[in-house]
């Protein structure tokens, strides 16, 4: 008798635990100070929070993320990432689960959300073009082929959203920058400009959504398009940065994507050389070049623009380092750790999060006093995106 | 700047295109057969070097060809992609790089015998980076 019973008493405990535990207090959390790191290496994001510089959760089977890059729905609460294998794998930072997932290309860089929120598209290399999803459901709403020449395919690069939900973009092969209009994704209305320079390698919108900047590999200069005023045609400025002197070979493709701009100028990563380039934001005349420690891969601005942080390609990777805006100097060097691939600001600015790839960790800045104020220990840490993203305009 | 061996790297690269799919079997029947001198020279790589080398493949090269090497930037660095493809052409253009293209030299960063390393474990199936 007495063992069945006892048996009974704890099974019940054990199914209404819950209820009399777990329901009485549910535990609410926001997701605005949250963020996910991709583990490269794992097919794994990991969910943190910048409050309390921890580690929230982790979410797996996301194929694999050797480029993966993430932008985040209006509300804040999904995550969107465009994984290296075509994989968009939607999370939900709110129950730390996989919402979704599909494989939508061979091969793709990166991808942009419109500015209703309703809309993900997806920038690929391999077959070239632009897919667009529902942001709701990822069921395919529109397909636009990068085609050029004879019928070719290019890859397709610099995704970034544009106001009035259209996408902008760049041909890598072919030398264009693209404008999908995707209001009626039924009818997506595609502006091409052709003779751009060669060989667009990514790609940046300004703060405001109206000036497009797409970094050459090809040659020196950068192409500059405003949207206010296409009539007007690309632009280059920055022409000749190299002054005709051969450039250092290039052992990773800088980024432009996460703004660079800051008190009306734009920094820019020079291609194959040890510089950061200045201009205005006005004439778009080149004002200055700083000197850097080696080529850099990321020049992003703290969300104020009195600083800049640079970090570089292999082999000065170990290294990042910040110039002041005022003065135009290096004012930090710092070392996080091996293979430094991204580094993201929380939303304020007040700390920088920085990823080492080859140490397994990411490490916290504080970005006034530049000591460190915490490390997280995460699988081959790449990007690092925050929700923070979710309300700017080109993130 | 530029290296010494440029010209004869980028030569062997075009001697490569244009016999390409003659030497193909030639090369193929060696590496499966697994000539002596190849041998030797995987065996003679220092475990510590070999795994800083697959190290440095999936990750760095893998920033353009993909951590799976299933392509990126880059083209696809499977054995199906590259089995057509002469050796020393292969070998020549991890060192020397392509110009006008982007992919790098990395000369500096390894050796004559390492890169022909590379090239036998990429036709062979590259190895995962073991954690
Ligand atoms: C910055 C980008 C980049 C990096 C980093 C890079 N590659 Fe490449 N690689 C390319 C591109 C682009 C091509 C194609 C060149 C062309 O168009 O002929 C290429 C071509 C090749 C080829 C020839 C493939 C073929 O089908 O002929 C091999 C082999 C190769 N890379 C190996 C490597 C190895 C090994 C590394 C690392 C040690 C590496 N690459 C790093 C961009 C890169």
């Amino acid at each position: 008798m007495k063992p069945p019973k006892a048996g009974l008493f704890w099974g019940w405990l054990f199914v209404l635990w819950p209820l009399l535990v777990g329901s009485a207090e549910p535990t609410l959390r926001a997701t605005g100070d949250l963020g996910v790191i991709v583990e490269r290496g794992a097919g794994r994001v990991v969910i943190v929070n910048t409050s309390s510089n921890s580690v929230v959760q982790r979410v797996e089977g996301l194929g694999d993320l050797s480029h993966a890059s993430v932008v985040f729905s209006r509300d804040q609460r999904y995550a969107y990432v465009f994984g290296r294998d075509g994989g968009l794998s939607k999370i939900d930072l709110l129950r730390g689960v996989l919402d979704k997932r599909i494989v939508q290309g061979g091969n793709s860089i990166g991808g942009a959300i419109s500015q209703n929120g309703k809309l993900v598209a997806v920038a690929n290399y391999e077959p070239g073009g632009l897919k667009v999803f529902s942001a709701d459901t990822l069921e395919l709403v529109a397909d636009i082929p990068a085609t050029y020449g004879d019928g070719k395919l290019s890859k397709v690069v610099g995704i970034a959203d544009l106001p009035g939900d259209r996408f902008i973009y760049s041909l890598f092969d072919a030398d264009q920058i693209w404008v999908a209009d995707v209001r009626d994704p039924k009818a997506p209305k595609v502006e091409k400009f052709s003779n751009i320079g060669k060989s667009p390698y990514d790609g940046l919108v300004t703060p405001s959504g109206r000036y497009y900047l797409a970094g050459l590999f090809g040659e020196d200069g950068i192409a500059l398009l405003d949207t206010w005023q296409p009539q007007q045609g690309v632009q280059r400025i920055l022409a000749n940065y190299g002054q005709g002197e051969e450039k250092l070979p290039v052992y990773k493709m800088p980024h432009l994507r996460g703004w660079a701009v800051a008190g009306g100028k734009v920094y820019l990563p020079a291609i194959g050389r040890h510089e950061v380039l200045v201009a205005d934001t006005l004439g778009w005349k080149e004002t200055g070049r700083i000197a850097v420690r080696g080529q850099p891969v990321f020049v992003v601005a703290r969300p104020d623009g009195r600083q800049v942080w640079v970090n570089f390609a292999f082999p000065d990777n170990g290294f990042v380092q910040v110039i002041d805006t005022l003065t135009g100097q290096i004012v930090q060097t710092l070392e996080p750790g091996k293979a430094v691939l991204h580094l993201e600001f929380t939303p304020r600015g007040e700390a920088v999060w920085i990823s080492a790839r080859d140490d397994n960790k990411v490490v916290v800045y504080d970005t006034a006093s530049f000591a460190k104020l915490a490390e997280l220990s995460v699988e081959s840490p790449s990007g690092i995106f925050f929700t923070a993203r979710a309300h700017r305009i080109g993130f | 700047m530029g290296f010494p061996d440029k010209q004869r790297g980028r030569r062997s690269i075009f001697f490569g295109k244009a016999v390409g799919l003659g030497s193909a079997a030639l090369i193929l029947g060696g590496v499966n057969g697994g000539p002596l001198a190849l041998a030797e020279d995987a065996a003679s790589l220092a475990p510590e070097r070999a795994r800083e080398l697959v190290r440095m493949v999936r990750q760095d090269c893998g920033s353009c060809h993909g951590l799976t090497l299933r392509g990126g930037l880059g083209p696809a660095l499977l054995p199906e992609n590259l089995s057509a493809r002469p050796l020393p052409a292969l070998k020549y253009t991890i060192l020397f790089g392509r110009p006008g293209t982007a992919m790098p030299p990395w000369q500096p960063f390894m050796t004559e015998a390492e890169a022909e390393w590379i090239v036998v474990q990429l036709l062979r199936g590259f190895p995962e980076e073991s954690q």
